[in-house]
């Protein structure tokens, strides 16, 4: 009961207050507006000599990598948005806003929402001149989403889902909607070696080193620097 | 594509290897990268002043000048250097665009010599960026209009003998300066118009009486005289109407315009009162119509500018002023319902009703206090204070808003519509952007195609040149091509889509014994069956998978359910080369191929004509019955 008498005598105060204010013209006070600085984040990346020798590309490939880096991203960093915008540019014709977001996470190795340039040469490093067990280690994690170490079906699902999603509409032939799950079951019937429902990454590994098609593709991308 | 992304090409192709280990169907081949030359630097010397810059750079555009190879036009030996006689100031805003993709407009550059030197590099105005359009535009359209303005002046001066009687009586109708005639008809429209106002004033001025202490208007001591002024007018303004109805360049225009509607308003009661008799019940009616007569006085907005920027400003303001009415409405009601309960007591009130009490409302609130309705009571004398104290607030506050707004509404207005218009068109820039680059890979598929068959049907002298894409654009091919693979469905453009979708709700399998397609277990699609050709061909493995894709033929595809590999017989005469053992991969069932039809010479266009494919010679024949289901699905 006195917690009530205690606001409702607040209440009246308040109002009373008010009307002071509105009788006086001063409703409104100059609200201060704290502009909160726009924290602009500069990142400026490690020495030239030093990725060198972290990744496996020469002082040159990695030169023009920066250059096209910064040209985009002048403050370093690479967020979610301007990934997902850029990755779009590519597909224009379906929604690739949730592959982007996939391979966004599998670039941030760090998970500290961006991507810097040293995020962007490892990735780059390990798909582009790494070795076969490498790119599949990372072609797992990408699947894995909660890295938990397995890749369950309805990861794979999602991933298939962002995969799919980048056709778009029109397609030949026309994109059934259980095109992506019959697709995820192919997936773990040629993975899933002891039938657990999960594909752990030896089992990944194993599995993509008996396909030749699988092992051939891996080799494509070799000459894209 | 914006070349700014190109930077990222790599990255975005280094990433599809994550498609790769769950794709069924082996990739296409990477374009390979013939003349990988090292990034050089570049010295482009404009009018003395040298810029520097990477040949990368430049090429990310490689339907400009500088990006393409004309400008080895302006090389020069010498010097080893590009060199361009032109302004240096504006070539700081192209090479800008190299850099990042966005072209500027500066301010202090002439319009006209800014479009010079866009044309010179072969950069189109459109893609100006975001920050600079506006600007752009406006600045294109003031030349435009000064030249337009230009060549009135000139035109208004020569004589036209070409132009036909109907239209220099337009012209005169609009223009009256144009012609001394049409001056003097100008003026006497303006007089009679002004003649008929003031008859109709003055009609009802008291002039004399009659015995019988009758007052009595001029207009029907002197009927007869004012019925022949009127008749006058009118006729003059019927002549008129029917010579610009006559003018018009289009009748039907001329008529719903608004003008049009003033000058029939203000002729009709005239004739509808020649028409109708004297009768006792109509002339009620007659005389409510002769209060149109003064519409004639709108006549005048032809003949005064002033005037028809005040229609156009109401016009305009019309949201305003609807608003301050509700509010004044809403205010009215409210003080109406509450003087006529305030009243209500009080004997002898004057407040019968709300509605009554609207009078009183209105009159207090414009502050006019007539003084035929006061309140008698205290509560009533008390409202009808604040109501008139509000009153003041409520229209005394939006005037002068209205009359700002006035100048800014006027002014926003044209930014809005320019802005919409701009909108409009950086939309449909950015979907023709789109669209551009999905179709330059159909296209390319289409090209490639195109070329296939004809290598394959062995007229190499009918090789046509295909457009050169550059490398930047093969490779985001062959990305989209290694999309399409992994996901076992092709790119298509809309119209295709549509007719696909069409055709398969009306269509019906031509199959005898076995369900469709989509419904046989264990069969994947007929990605395995490309496969299964791509595996007997050398490295241009690109090759059959798309042509089986192709929309120029019917690809029957035959599925035996028997495990024997009975491929020799079953494949098409096209296929020249000899099978290396064809790996059944798809859960045990095999699938062969065989092409029925030869693809179509290649005079016939490329898209997709639904034909009944002509049966090529002998290649039918090879499959063998054997005896299991086999399927036949066509795949259109």
């Amino acid at each position: 009961m006195s917690g009530c008498r205690k606001r409702c005598k607040r209440e009246i105060l308040k109002f009373a207050q008010y009307l002071l204010r509105l009788l006086t013209g001063s409703l409104h006070p100059d609200s201060v507006e704290d502009e909160m600085e726009m924290a602009t984040v500069r990142h400026r990346p490690e020495a030239l000599e030093l990725l060198e020798a972290q990744s496996k590309f020469t002082k040159k490939e990695l030169q023009i990598l920066y250059r096209g880096f910064k040209n985009e991203c002048p403050s370093g960093v690479v967020n979610e948005e301007t990934f997902k915008e850029i990755y779009s540019q590519f597909f224009p014709q379906g929604d690739s806003t949730t592959y982007a977001h996939f391979l966004f996470n599998a670039f941030d190795t760090d998970h500290n929402g961006s991507v810097s340039f040293e995020d962007f040469v490892m990735g780059l490093s390990i798909l582009l001149r790494g070795t076969v067990q490498e790119k599949l280690n990372w072609a797992f994690n990408l699947y894995d989403i909660n890295k938990d170490g397995y890749i369950t079906k309805e990861e794979m699902l999602d991933i298939m889902k962002a995969i799919y999603d980048m056709m778009g509409k029109c397609t030949y032939p026309v994109l059934k909607e259980d095109a992506p799950r019959q697709h995820v079951e192919t997936f773990f019937q040629k993975m899933d070696k002891n039938k657990d429902g999960v594909v752990t990454i030896d089992e990944f590994i194993e599995s993509c080193q008996k396909d030749e098609n699988i092992m051939r593709s891996m080799q494509l991308f070799e000459n894209v620097i | 594509m914006a070349a700014g992304v190109a930077a990222w090409l790599p990255f975005a192709r280094a990433a599809a290897i994550g498609w790769m280990p769950v794709a069924n169907c082996p990739m296409p081949l990477a374009p390979a990268d013939k003349n990988k030359r090292q990034d050089e630097l570049i010295i482009l010397n404009v009018s003395g002043r040298r810029f520097q810059t990477w040949r990368t750079t430049l090429e990310r555009y490689p339907d400009t000048l500088l990006g393409s190879t004309e400008k080895e036009f302006f090389f020069n030996e010498d010097t080893k250097e590009y060199f361009f006689d032109r302004d240096p100031e504006v070539f700081r805003c192209v090479l800008n665009f190299y850099r990042t993709g966005k072209l500027h407009y500066p301010r202090y550059e002439c319009i006209s010599a800014y479009d010079d030197e866009l044309a010179f590099y072969g950069i189109l105005p459109e893609i100006i960026g975001d920050c600079c359009y506006e600007e752009y535009k406006d600045r294109k359209r003031e030349n435009a209009e000064r030249l337009m303005d230009d060549n009135d002046s000139e035109n208004n001066q020569e004589s036209l003998p070409s132009l036909s009687f109907r239209q220099t009586m337009w012209r005169a109708f609009e223009n009256p300066h144009t012609s001394t005639l049409a001056l003097v008809f100008y003026y006497v429209t303006g007089f009679f118009i002004a003649v008929s106002v003031i008859t109709n004033v003055v009609e009802t001025v008291p002039c004399g009486t009659v015995p019988g202490n009758k007052e009595l208007p001029c207009g029907e001591r002197y009927a007869v005289a004012f019925f022949c002024l009127d008749t006058a007018c009118v006729m003059i303004f019927t002549v008129e109407y029917l010579l610009r109805l006559f003018a018009a360049p289009s009748r039907y225009r001329f008529i719903r315009s608004v003008m049009s509607i003033i000058d029939v308003v203000a002729i009709m009661p005239y004739y509808i009162g020649l028409v109708m008799t004297n009768n006792e019940d109509v002339s009620g009616a007659f005389v409510t119509l002769r209060v149109f007569r003064v519409f004639r006085i709108f006549k005048f907005s032809r003949h005064s500018q002033g005037l028809r920027i005040l229609g156009y400003t109401l016009k305009s303001c019309a949201s305003e002023l609807g608003f301050l009415l509700f509010s004044l409405t809403m205010a009215i009601i409210i003080f109406a319902t509450v003087m006529f309960y305030a009243e209500k007591g009080s004997s002898a009130s004057k407040f019968t009703s709300i509605p009554a009490s609207f009078w009183y409302t209105i009159v207090t609130m414009t502050t006019l206090g007539y003084g035929d309705m006061v309140p008698k009571t205290i509560a009533g004398k008390i409202f009808g204070s604040i109501c008139s104290l509000s009153g003041v607030l409520v229209i005394a506050l939006p005037v002068p808003v209205i009359v700002s707004n006035f100048s800014r509404i006027y002014h926003q207005n044209q930014r809005a519509d320019k802005r919409r218009a701009q909108k409009k068109a950086r939309l449909a820039r950015i979907r023709v952007a789109k669209t551009g680059s999905s179709n330059a890979y159909l296209h390319s598929k289409r090209n490639g195609l195109l070329n296939e068959a004809l290598e394959l049907t062995g007229s190499p002298e009918d090789e046509h040149l295909t457009k050169t894409t550059s490398l930047i654009e093969s490779q985001h091919h062959h990305l989209l091509h290694c999309l399409e693979k992994t996901t076992n469905h092709e790119f298509i453009d809309e119209q295709m889509f549509e007719q696909n979708c069409m055709e398969s709700s009306m269509q019906n399998y031509p199959s005898t014994r076995s369900p469709s397609l989509s419904s046989h277990p264990g069969l994947t699609t007929s990605c395995c069956s490309r496969r299964s050709k791509k595996t007997t061909h050398l490295p241009n493995s690109n090759l059959p998978a798309t042509r089986l894709r192709s929309m120029q033929e019917l690809s029957t595809i035959h599925i035996q359910g028997s495990e024997q590999p009975s491929l020799t017989t079953s494949r098409s005469s096209l296929n020249l080369k000899a099978d290396d053992g064809l790996r059944p991969n798809c859960k045990g069932s095999q699938i062969t191929t065989a092409i029925i039809s030869i693809p179509t010479p290649p005079a016939l266009t490329p898209e997709g004509e639904s034909r009944p494919p002509p049966s090529s010679p002998g290649s039918t024949t090879n499959i063998p019955p054997i005896g299991s289901n086999i399927v036949k699905v066509s795949a259109l």
